[in-house]
């Protein structure tokens, strides 16, 4: 019998990728809020409304998740019986908007929940499995939808009442990716994985300041493991903490002696024009998934862009913890892209 | 300041002054429930804040938006069992409060 090594971790949190194990294909989804903001010309599909015909947001969203699978899957050239797993998520309880894409596809199927940071999540599961040998290509998607998730988090979509300034607005959509290796596309270098960090924000509605310490962390550690600096990266990219979020990211990694504000973004930031009403910026699986798949993605296979971290935050409550007074633990998962 | 031209226009019609506040409530109620199936009321709530919130309409609204919301879990399950979710408390306290304070008016 063989005995185990451990060869690819690096340092506390990270792992170190040596197969070319690639992004071959990426397809985005968008509502019609996303449809309207400053990137649509990098969506694949727009849908004009919340609902696209079917019965129900929960359909709405899932109608999204299978079509952005499917576009993902026709880009590559593949069909679902070249796929050898499907990792998906979503906001929704018992993960139903990806189990129901899964059963449509009729791939085996590996249903995650990371919150927000659900896409990052399935994009380093993926790229692991690949490169152990255990998977030649694997595609991996999440979707979140604004009007399915208000009522599971918070009030009806109808209901009046008054969202504070700091509140975001979670995004409707939904991405996929094809994992392969071989082929063209960003390739998965290295990944660190999150610790679940509690600041003790109680406050449901203040999801970017509740996320902001564990994508700091989580970026601190990365440039550990890693011994890198802020500047070997083009961007560094974090999934939706929005501008209240983001600020109080640069704060807390600047303290930490790493200043990252030359070439910082955030994906919830960039989602929607300042007078879409969405507060600070965008939330939910489907903004990073968006934001990075349609237009980053785009950016890299043009070479504008070569090296990129994307670092998918999430916030891990329920409404029943939020209601029993806990505070919100969040977590923050951190790929990282070179073309 | 709404609810009172509504009154004025009661009484005008031939109301009684002390009789047209049903009518008032009713016709609030209904003006809420209908912007909110209209989809307008939580644009107007997010500007209005409290003052369209803690009257009337705002408890119209809470009803309102939790039967729509659940229409799709059935009428029985969904919208009948749903529909106070939001509002229920307000009934809760509302009498309990009512009971105090006319346990109180009854002993002095």
């Amino acid at each position: 019998m063989q005995t185990l090594t451990v060869e690819r971790k690096i340092g506390k949190q990270s792992v170190l990728l040596e197969k070319d194990i690639m992004l071959l294909s990426s397809a985005t989804v968008a509502g019609p809020k996303e449809g309207l903001g400053p990137l649509s010309a990098d969506f694949d599909r727009i849908c004009s409304d919340n609902i696209i015909k079917e019965k129900s947001f929960e359909r709405a969203e899932c109608h999204m998740l299978e079509e952005a699978c499917y576009l993902a899957l026709g880009k590559a050239k593949l069909t679902p019986e070249d796929i050898d797993l499907f990792i998906a998520g979503d906001l929704l309880n018992q993960v139903v908007t990806a189990s129901f894409c899964a059963r449509k596809l009729a791939i085996p199927f590996l249903g995650i929940y990371g919150a927000c940071s659900t896409f990052a999540e399935g994009l380093s599961l993926g790229a692991m499995l690949i490169e152990g040998g255990f998977a030649k290509h694997i595609l991996t998607g999440t979707s979140s939808h604004n009007c399915s998730a208000e009522r599971q988090y918070r009030y009806p979509t109808e209901y009046g009442f008054q969202r504070p300034g700091y509140a975001q607005w979670t995004a409707t959509g939904a991405g996929a990716v094809v994992l392969g290796s071989g082929g063209e596309g960003p390739r998965v270098e290295s990944i660190t994985t999150g610790k679940v960090v509690d600041t003790g924000i109680k406050d449901p509605l203040a999801l970017g300041t509740a996320m902001a310490g564990a994508a700091a962390d989580t970026i601190y550690n990365h440039f550990r493991d890693l011994d890198r600096n802020p500047s070997y990266y083009n961007i560094i990219l974090t999934g939706d903490l929005g501008g209240v979020g983001k600020k109080l990211n640069e704060d807390i990694l600047a303290a930490k002696g790493y200043d990252i504000q030359a070439n910082y973004a955030d994906c919830g930031v960039l989602l929607y024009y300042p007078h879409q009403k969405a507060g600070p910026g965008a939330s939910g699986c489907a903004s990073s998934a968006l934001v990075f798949l349609g237009h980053f993605y785009r950016k890299m296979m043009a070479k504008e862009l070569r090296k990129v971290l994307l670092v998918a935050t999430g916030a891990l409550h329920s409404p029943t913890t939020v209601l029993q007074q806990e505070s919100i633990p969040c977590i923050a998962h951190a790929v990282s892209l070179e073309i | 300041m709404f609810g009172q031209l509504i009154l004025n226009i009661y009484v005008s019609l031939g109301v009684p002054q002390q009789e047209a506040g049903n009518p008032t409530v009713a016709t609030v109620i209904f003006i809420a429930a209908s912007l909110t199936a209209a989809g307008v009321f939580d644009n107007i709530a997010q500007l209005a804040g409290a003052g369209i919130a803690v009257p009337v309409t705002g408890f119209a609204n809470s009803v309102t938006s939790m039967a729509m919301e659940f229409r799709r879990e059935g009428l029985v399950t969904g919208t009948g069992s749903k529909m106070f979710a939001l509002a229920g408390s307000i009934i809760v306290f509302g009498v309990v409060t009512a009971f105090v304070v006319g346990l109180i008016s009854a002993l002095i």
